[in-house]
């Protein structure tokens, strides 16, 4: 438990650092550096003793107080931690590292209550941070009931994957949205892929497995809300085909794999990890991939199941393929995305 | 690097809503497991083994590595209810802070049968059966019979045993669903499981039964002679399978049949010997060391060899103190039974009675009544037979007394 709270502190450490609030500590950051060292080799005396004569020049210098934090904290000396990260929290209330560390903290100390607080706070100065955080809340909860479905085997009728999702109307300045958007995209705990975000996306949008892409949500802003209620299943659906050929054709694995839904089957059963690796390396080949749908027949199995037979004609180098194909899809929010893919013999 | 050590931050935050899900289910205690004097060291199923691990790596808050485990599960078996609840819980609480185990807008009956399920299979995995103890209701196992089949209910758990010289030795055990209603079944549609010793009569193949069986079923022969004495009535309780689309029921959901996994069905039916598999059934098995069944397995003996050799002394009076006053055999009493032994009897010149192929059991929750099957082989001055036979031994006082006695 203890390494893992080191860990969770050194993460956000290295947030901090990329971040670099304080310039002005450039020239002494001998002391700030060596400590910072001594603390990665687990030497926390010394590393105290460097951050502490390093504060006593640059007594205000905001990332070298983190850094005593994270010593005591590794220390043991939680209380004294809980009093530098809240110090902290005082100057600089805007910052969400400090108040997810005093959370990690209180945690440890079983006063969930506080804990709980504290996150609440780091996210209250963040407007679009909340909202990202209750719209990736939406998600799991569908996903949730999805699988609440299968274990009950109810047919509930999917009401929450109707879920409305908040969309943010306005961009928050550009450098506080950067580090916010690190911040919340690193937090997502779905990696469903491997690039970084870009600095200006809403946060979590990119992560979220089953959200609106980050390109719907920036340019659609003069639309108050998504809502899936009124689609068409049939139009939606072969739309998404024809959208997921491209992303193959296009040799965009990121966007032609952001077309499987988080329960996709792989075809032999493989980890997703594997096969996900395995569909980027087959992308990434730099040859002229050629995907092309025909006649697509869409048959729902309920409001958000459908079954899509099409023909696939597909070309790659000398490689030609024509097959009829049936995707198994599921709306998840407003998107159609794959659970499993049945090649007709 | 950013990311990897960001996903442990982003799972810690989360983490702290999860104690109390924890608490809820997993009320025994789990950091007891490990290593277990005196326990056998087995392997259970992968999706049991599993679906378990996940569970306890949510005691232990290791929330990401509990829903990977649980996803892994699912793309083998996504038929497997429990582990689709837990997938469930394991996403909503990302979404908010849950109770407890099963966290769905569902009927509260539907949810707390999958919670029963995970509150069973736990104690499975956290408690494995004694290495050096034998249910004691096995007491002699005959050459004939290679397994036998104890059912614990309350463990929803079904054990084989394998038969090394008479004695039972431990070979594998799988999860079971019992009846809706509990055990002791006494009517007809009481939706209840028998408590007692059986065996198996029959075998069903998949393609002669509704698909709802699974891979197939194992009739046994409830109601037995002491079921009838009781009154207790009813039919068709089987061992059988699960349907296609479901890997396991709740631990109370049948009819009064033990239901277990197909896979698990599969197993158990390489080894059944139609007519020869005893089945018992009992509450809570008491586990007694091996040589504690030796006891009554000498003192059983004994009393069988007494009665047999009295009986081939010709002396009708020292045969019938071996029966007791309650004996009853197919609408026979004791007075009508003495009559006619006595009458049999006295125009013989000689008896001689051999026993064989004896299996023994004592009846769970019974410590006073000892079911014995045997090879009967009688020759006399004027009548000979071979017969297999079934006595119910009672014990009155210090001595055991036959209760009832037929064809078995």
């Amino acid at each position: 438990m203890t390494t893992r709270r080191t860990e969770v502190l050194a993460a956000v450490l290295t947030f901090f650092v990329g971040v670099a609030l304080c310039p002005a500590a450039v020239l002494a950051a001998d002391d700030y550096q060596e400590s910072s060292r001594l603390l990665k080799e687990g030497r926390r005396a010394e590393a105290l003793d460097r951050v502490d004569a390093f504060l006593t020049q640059h007594p205000k210098d905001a990332r070298a107080r983190f850094l005593k934090g994270v010593v005591l904290t590794e220390q043991g000396k939680t209380d004294d931690a809980i009093k530098v990260f809240m110090e902290l929290t005082q100057d600089y209330p805007e910052l969400p590292e400090p108040y997810n560390n005093l959370a990690v903290l209180y945690a440890g100390q079983g006063d969930y209550q506080k804990a709980r607080k504290a996150l609440e706070t780091a996210i209250r100065p963040h407007p679009s941070y909340a909202v990202a955080h209750e719209n990736l809340g939406d998600i799991y909860a569908t996903l949730a009931s999805l699988a609440y479905d299968k274990a009950l085997q109810l047919d509930s009728g999917n009401a929450t994957a109707r879920k409305k999702l908040a969309l943010i109307k306005e961009l928050v300045p550009a450098k506080s949205a950067a580090t916010l958007a690190r911040v919340e995209s690193d937090k997502s705990p779905v990696p469903t892929s491997g690039s970084r975000p870009n600095t200006i996306e809403p946060p979590a949008a990119s992560k979220a497995p089953a959200e609106a892409s980050p390109a719907d949500k920036l340019t659609g802003d003069k639309q108050a809300e998504m809502t899936t209620s009124g689609a068409d299943t049939a139009d939606g659906v072969v739309k998404m085909l024809e959208a997921w050929a491209r992303a193959w054709s296009n040799n965009d694995a990121e966007a032609y794999l952001a077309f499987y839904a988080p329960d996709f089957r792989t075809p032999n059963g493989e980890p997703r990890k594997e096969w996900e690796a395995a569909r980027r390396q087959r992308l990434a080949k730099p040859k002229k991939i050629r995907v092309t749908t025909s006649s697509p027949r869409v048959k729902s199995t309920d409001n958000t199941h459908a079954v899509v037979t099409f023909r696939q004609s597909y070309s790659s180098g000398n490689l030609k393929s024509v097959g009829t194909k049936s995707l198994q899809v599921v709306r998840i929010g407003d998107r159609w995305l794959i659970e499993q893919e049945l090649i007709d013999k | 690097m950013i990311q990897k050590l960001a996903l442990r931050h982003g799972a810690r935050a989360r983490a702290i809503t999860l104690p109390l899900l924890a608490a809820v289910i997993l009320a025994g205690d789990v950091s007891a497991m490990g290593s277990h004097p005196g326990r056998l060291a087995r392997t259970l199923r992968m999706p049991e083994t599993m679906l378990v691990e996940a569970l306890i790596d949510i005691r232990n808050n290791r929330l990401g590595t509990a829903l990977e485990r649980v996803d892994a599960l699912l793309a083998v078996k996504p038929d497997f209810r429990l582990a689709q609840l837990v997938k469930g819980d394991l996403l909503m609480a990302r979404a908010r802070p849950i109770p407890t185990l099963g966290a769905a807008d569902a009927p509260a009956e539907r949810l707390n049968d999958l919670r029963d399920e995970a509150r069973a299979r736990l104690a499975r995995y956290t408690v494995p059966p004694p290495s050096d103890r034998v249910p004691k209701y096995l007491v002699q196992l005959q050459a004939e019979q290679r397994y036998a089949v104890v059912v614990d209910t309350a463990k929803s758990t079904l054990y084989l045993f394998e038969n090394r010289e008479g004695m039972p030795r431990y070979l594998a055990d799988y999860y079971i669903t019992v009846g809706k209603n509990g055990t002791n079944k006494l009517r007809e549609g009481d939706k209840k499981t028998p408590v007692g010793v059986y065996h198996v009569t029959g075998q069903l193949a998949r393609d002669k039964l509704d698909p709802f069986y699974g891979s197939g079923a194992f009739p046994i022969s409830y109601p037995n002679e002491w079921d009838a004495r009781l009154g207790r009535n009813g039919h068709g309780i089987w061992l059988h399978g699960t349907p296609r689309d479901t890997y396991s029921r709740p631990p109370r959901a049948s009819d009064g049949c033990v239901v277990l996994a197909n896979e698990d069905l599969d197993d158990l039916a390489k080894r059944v010997q139609i007519g020869v598999t005893p089945v018992v059934i009992a509450d809570n098995i008491e586990w007694i060391p091996l040589q504690a069944t030796q006891t009554l397995r000498a003192t059983l003996n004994e009393h069988m060899d007494n009665w047999r050799a009295d009986w081939e002394s010709r002396n009708a009076e020292r045969y019938l103190q071996h029966y007791s006053r309650a004996f009853s055999a197919d609408n026979t009493n004791l007075a009508q039974w003495s009559a006619q032994k006595r009458y049999v009897n006295a125009n013989k010149d000689w008896i001689r009675v051999r026993l064989s192929a004896a299996s023994m059991f004592l009846y769970p929750g019974r410590d006073d009544l000892a079911v014995i099957n045997f090879l009967q082989d009688y020759s006399s001055s004027n009548l000979s037979n071979k017969m297999r036979k079934r006595q119910y031994w009672i014990r009155e006082g210090s001595t055991w007394k036959i209760l009832y006695e037929g064809a078995g």
